[in-house]
């Protein structure tokens, strides 16, 4: 089990992720990056939505419409940081032939986006402008 | 240039090269709309600041980007540095951090 902390000063020490085991198949190194690289898309496809909701939907009441927009950057912000994260987990666990780090984010993220989604179905049906 | 290493029926390096490039336009995405709500809202000197640095950021993703897809373009690349996955990520987190400057001036 990785602390979060150990995994961390795995972010800034190249040298120390290339002395654990055995460096893998290049092809599943690539296939790892692929996947960091979808959650650095979804990370900035939540940045570009705070960006939106910012933008196009300025009849909403302020704290409304910051809120939304928070939450979205928010989201983007753990996305991108938990994308290295658990990037750096993976790349480790191939190399000494562990079993891949099971994660919940996905399942919170989903849990987010879904509530942020609900809220502006409410705001849209009921018209809550400012 | 006559490759001694077989390629790879899979494609790998060149879908994780593709991947980079679907990575740098939604980069350049979320730039686009930091940049179009300083143009819009009319600049402040706050506001031009926050866009220059939108745009600075972005120029640094494109670059670690294009380092990145130029080592891809090999028969059996290296595996990705941490420090460049560092770079991506923070670049992208630094952008969320312009976005909630924006939010607020």
């Amino acid at each position: 089990m990785i602390t979060f902390v150990q995994s961390l000063q795995l972010w800034f020490a190249p040298g120390r992720l290339r002395e654990e085991g055995e460096t893998p198949d290049y092809r599943f190194s690539l296939a790892n990056e692929r996947t960091f690289l979808a959650w650095l898309r979804t990370a900035l496809a939540l940045i570009g939505g705070g960006f939106a909701v910012d933008q196009f939907l300025p009849d909403l009441r302020w704290g409304v419409r910051v809120g939304l927009a928070l939450a979205l950057l928010v989201a983007g912000v753990l996305c991108a940081l938990r994308a290295v994260n658990h990037w750096v987990r993976c790349e480790r666990a191939m190399r000494r032939g562990e079993d891949l780090p099971a994660s919940r984010f996905p399942a919170l993220l989903g849990a987010l986006v879904a509530v942020v989604a609900l809220a502006m179905v409410v705001i849209v049906v009921f018209g809550w402008e400012g | 240039m006559a490759q001694a290493v077989p390629r790879d029926p899979g494609l790998q390096p060149e879908r994780t090269r593709l991947a980079w490039r679907r990575t740098t336009l939604a980069c350049t995405v979320a730039t686009a709309l930091g940049v179009r709500a300083v143009l819009h809202d009319g600049a402040s000197a706050a506001d031009a600041v926050m866009c220059a640095l939108c745009l600075l950021l972005w120029l640094g993703v494109l670059a670690v980007a294009h380092r990145r897809m130029t080592a891809l373009s090999t028969a059996r690349p290296r595996p990705l540095g941490p420090r460049v996955a560092v770079a991506a990520a923070l670049g992208t987190t630094a952008l969320a951090v312009c976005a909630m400057g924006m939010l607020f001036t």
